[in-house]
């Protein structure tokens, strides 16, 4: 029975979601005017906070509609069916809430909602931002909000809404014709490759920082409304350092997911959508400095304004990248065109024209300084710290609007033909590589400027020992480097440059944390926010710089000598059982494993045998787990996902005893082909990335070869495909998997032993006679390409004949990567979170009278 | 002449560079006709080019190879541009997975002798990241 109840209360709350920002931000805008708020009449402002809570309230409502028809499989609604599954854990239900458009928005309206409401209330002290910036903060949500209103006028599509229904969606699939109330039995599923606990929080986290970016705005907007040109930097500054340090963490774990999910063989790959949120958060990172300098110098109050303005617009332009469709050709995983492209656009230039109006109107008002800064002021660096910053931004930006330019001239009628370089990550790296080394430079000189309060002595004397210390430590690395540190030697200067530039960073700002500790520690935040990103910026220059592909093709076979040996062979087929070498490693495949629900690890696939329902099987024997036993032959088990095929690679170091095991993913789904996902071995100094790149095609029935029938008696020795087997005689059985055997069945297993390179088998292959009818399961040893049927007893002269198929073995094609110092990269991530943390709570505690430091940060991000 | 003018003159000249550097590395899409035409005239500049893989009238794909027992890096395929003009293509990685199923394939490489290398390929499927089609549908039924 179709329940549209609750697509209805869905519905109607978005509806009243965004009749209430409308209110809200009418009334704010009321509230705001100069002789409102001179005669302390505050019944505007009553009236946009009652209606703020109510389109808060209404939100909640969506939110709560939504995850019930998620959590309820309600399949006649569109996104429950397009995005979730009867098989679906409730962990990934909630990733499911925001695979789709609407719910990533519905997520990003929620952190508005959030954030709206600790700054009504946290404002109660300073009443006088209040209505200004809420008013922004309600303008902008009511645009949000829009984007899944789902409403029809005429031609006009505005918003998507979640709430639709399938017979409403597909109204001319058949079904829906002769049964309006027909209800889909299961929906398609969530993509696999969301199917990540990583998906689970790197979109709400990412989504905080969006929102967060907006409460920055809104205090400049509010700033040059009100004539309040300087007085929104110190409210403002630690919402700047949240959304950073929001946005931030959010960008690393989405680069952690890809890392290990996707094979594309690191952690960055320079798509356009990772791109998309790198550019705000670069810019956001340099509005906070320019922010810091004014809170101490009192210059540098424009260039605030223009990157807090730029960082928010930047926010929806990356919306407007990934969410229109304009990408197409140019990213792999940008939403799909809801057909609201146009919309999304105008909100982009209506917001942006608003906001660059409103600056340029106010341009003459903002108060300048006439001071000159001095070479030797810590201003002075971090003015130029932001600078890099955004060159570094615009850069990125520049090359990522491509296919936009592209759309453009096409809207104008030139065809354009652009494309994106063919080698990004090269395009990239070529410039954000010394976007990294200035800023690594730029952090070490400005803190320590900053800190010593420009003097031309005293800087020299504290730059003296980070310095000594910086060259003794590169010349270290380098000289382990040569020892084997990493596979081959630093000799490239352009990386040199930059671990001595990342070096002088970690040292430079280590010895102000060490400065602060015997005077206040709270105000090393910034530095232990640059010792962050100096780490970052290590951890990717060993592990993307200095990767080694150890699964080299090395057999000498290749298809073809037509082109020259400088040709990456990249990829290397491994027989089942069968090792190959890879650099120190020995390397094996053995096997295809699957996840069983309630077992630790995972569980050979011959020990599975398959029914109908392909979530579940029966054991085939034994399901063990380290020692411990944990199903009974023919126990019906439950597989965590079928799609999901584990491939265990054995790689055992052959001067030294170290084993370890990896099981590289494939998933075979319906929708999307064979999906390979990496395993990674981690060590202290580097990971191991490993994944599958072909296996022989699933869908395809195996090639098994003729059928060799043999009479054995007891005790008879065979060859089976080059192994010696044994024939042990047979024995009646009880149980059959996936067969209920009736009074009056019989049911009879043969024992073979058969003796393969590594272990002896046994196969068990079963002849039974069912209802007077012969029936026979056939046995399969995948590992040795064999499958054998009890084809029949004579009872006569006591023989038994078997029945033997070959194929060809099982085979993998495996790529096998070392990334060194990969852990700095993720430590670096952290540090810099701890460092941002600091430098909130000791803004937030507000009044310190040391103006506090956090210049330059940046991180130079580069794909393997 | 202030330091910020000075500041501001090196910013402009670093966002020139910048632009030109990106306009010099941009790619462009072309037709295999045009790759040709670049290769004779010694211009190895990778290009992308965007096409259909070449199929019989019973729509199965033709002239597609892959064997990995022999060279698990070595995969070739005939791509048909939009100008219906055919080109073999050599690409040095194993094939990718769902490649068969794929509606429109962009490559990004250049011409070498007579076939067109390509180092990057890009599938655009019809149900990979797109809503899925409404047979789905009806198969759940």
């Amino acid at each position: 029975m179709i329940n549209t109840l609750i697509g209805d209360i869905g519905h109607t709350s978005v509806i009243v979601a965004f009749v209430a920002a409308i209110v809200s931000s009418y009334a704010y805008f009321m509230a705001s005017r100069a002789n409102v708020e001179l005669t302390g009449d505050d019944s505007w402002r009553k009236l946009a906070r009652g209606a703020f809570y109510v389109h808060g309230a209404a939100v909640m409502m969506i939110i709560f509609s939504l995850f019930n028809i998620i959590h309820e499989h309600r399949y006649e609604y569109y996104y429950a069916w397009s995005h979730s599954s009867n098989h679906l854990p409730v962990h990934y239900m909630i990733s499911s809430f925001w695979e789709g458009q609407e719910g990533s928005f519905l997520l990003w309206i929620f952190w508005h909602v959030v954030l709206g409401v600790v700054l009504i209330n946290s404002s109660r002290k300073n009443k006088v931002w209040e209505a200004p910036v809420m008013g922004v903060f309600a303008f902008v949500q009511l645009f949000l909000t829009s984007m899944i209103l789902g409403v029809v006028i005429g031609d006009l599509k505005i918003g998507s809404s979640p709430f639709i229904l399938m017979r409403d969606f597909m109204p001319d699939t058949p079904v829906f014709a002769m049964d309006p109330d027909f209800v889909p039995a299961d929906g398609t599923g969530l993509n696999p490759l969301l199917q990540n606990y990583w998906m689970v929080i790197h979109p709400p986290t990412l989504f905080l920082g969006f929102a967060a970016t907006l409460v920055p705005f809104a205090f400049a907007i509010a700033g040059l409304w009100k004539g309040k040109f300087a007085e929104w930097i110190k409210p403002a500054l630690p919402w700047s350092h949240f959304a950073a340090v929001s946005l931030g963490i959010g960008i690393m774990m989405g680069a952690y997911w890809a890392y290990e999910t996707l094979n594309f063989g690191g952690y960055w790959n320079w798509d356009p959508v990772e791109n998309a949120v790198y550019i705000p958060w670069l810019v956001l990172v340099g509005a906070i400095h320019t922010m810091i300098a004014y809170n101490r110098g009192k210059s540098g109050l424009k260039a605030s304004f223009i990157l807090v303005i730029a960082s928010f617009i930047l926010i929806l332009y990356a919306t407007f990248l990934t969410r229109s469709g304009i990408l197409g050709n140019a990213s792999v995983h940008s939403f799909t065109d809801l057909g609201l492209s146009g919309q999304l656009f105008s909100y982009l230039a209506a917001l942006a024209v608003l906001a660059v109006a409103l600056l340029v109107y106010r341009w003459k008002s903002i108060p300048t300084t006439d001071k000159e800064l001095t070479t030797y002021s810590g201003e002075f660096w971090v003015f130029i710290g932001a600078v890099v910053l955004c060159l570094a931004a615009f850069q990125v930006l520049f090359t990522t609007s491509i296919p936009v330019y592209n759309s453009f001239m096409g809207f104008i009628g030139i065809e354009s033909n652009a494309a994106l370089p063919a080698d990004q990550i090269a395009h990239y790296t070529k410039f954000q590589l010394w976007g990294g080394v200035a800023i690594a430079i730029l952090t070490g000189i400005g803190q320590l400027l900053w800190w010593r309060k420009g003097e031309k002595g005293s800087f020299v004397d504290a730059i003296t020992l980070p310095g000594m210390l910086t060259l003794l430590f590169a010349s270290l690395i380098i000289v382990l480097s040569k020892l084997g540190m990493l596979h081959e030697t630093m000799d490239n200067p352009v990386f040199i440059i930059l671990l001595v530039a990342a070096l002088f960073a970690v040292f430079a700002n280590l010895s102000i944390i060490l400065s602060l500790l015997h005077k206040k520690i709270s105000l090393s935040g910034g530095a232990v926010a640059h010792i962050g990103i100096a780490l970052m910026l290590l951890g990717i220059l060993f592990s993307s710089g200095y990767d080694n592909i150890i699964s080299q093709n090395t057999s000498g076979l290749v298809y073809s000598r037509e082109f020259p040996e400088d040709i990456n062979r990249d990829n290397v087929l491994l027989w089942r059982n069968t090792p190959v070498d890879m650099d120190k490693y020995s390397v094996s495949y053995h096997g295809q494993f699957q996840e069983v629900t309630g077992v630790p690890g995972y569980i050979n696939r011959e020990l599975l045998f398959p029914t109908a329902d392909p979530y579940k099987t029966i054991a085939r024997g034994q399901i063990k787990a380290d020692d411990k036993v944990y199903f009974e032959t023919g126990d019906t088990l439950e597989l965590y996902s079928p799609e999901n095929t584990y491939y265990k690679v054995e790689f055992k170091e052959r001067e030294g005893d170290k084993v370890f095991t990896l099981y590289p993913r494939a998933q075979v789904n319906p929708n999307m082909g064979l999906l390979a996902s990496p395993d990674i071995q981690h060590f202290a100094n580097m990971d191991l990335y490993t994944h599958v790149s072909s296996i022989p095609d699933p869908n395809e029935e195996k090639d098994w070869g003729e059928l060799q029938e043999y009479d054995l008696a007891v005790g008879d020795t065979i060859i089976l495909n080059d192994y010696v087997a044994v024939f042990n005689g047979v024995e009646q059985i009880k149980q059959v998997p996936g067969v209920t055997l009736e009074p009056g069945d019989v049911a009879v297993q043969a024992d073979l032993k058969i003796y393969g390179e590594r272990k002896t088998y046994h196969a068990h292959p079963v002849l039974m006679i069912k209802n007077q009818m012969m029936g026979r399961v056939p046995e399969e040893v995948g590992d040795l390409g064999l499958r054998l049927t009890f084809l029949n007893i004579d009872t006569e002269n006591n023989k038994f004949k078997i029945g033997v198929n070959a194929s060809q073995k099982d085979y993998v094609i495996l790529k096998a990567i070392e990334k060194p110092f990969v852990n700095i990269l993720w430590i670096g991530t952290i540090v810099m979170s701890i460092g941002f943390v600091m430098a909130i709570v000791r803004r937030k505690d507000g009044s310190a009278k040391a103006k506090p430091a956090a210049p330059k940060e940046k991180r130079k991000a580069q794909a393997a | 002449m202030k330091k910020t003018h000075i500041i501001g003159i090196l910013v402009i000249a670093v966002a020139i560079v910048i632009i030109m550097s990106s306009v010099g590395d941009a790619s462009t899409y072309v037709s295999f006709g045009e790759a040709i035409e670049r290769a004779e005239d010694g211009d190895m500049t990778k290009v992308h080019v965007v096409g259909r893989l070449k199929k019989d009238p019973q729509g199965h794909i033709v002239e597609m190879n892959y064997d990995p027992l022999v060279d698990p890096n070595y995969f070739s395929f005939t791509l048909v541009d939009t100008n219906r003009v055919e080109q073999r293509v050599v690409y040095f990685n194993p094939k990718p997975q769902d490649f068969e199923r794929s509606e429109q394939v962009v490559i990004t490489g250049n011409m070498q002798k007579d076939v067109f290398v390509a180092d990057k390929i890009l599938l655009k499927c019809p149900s990979k990241y797109v809503e899925k089609e409404i047979q789905q549908n009806t198969a759940s039924l």
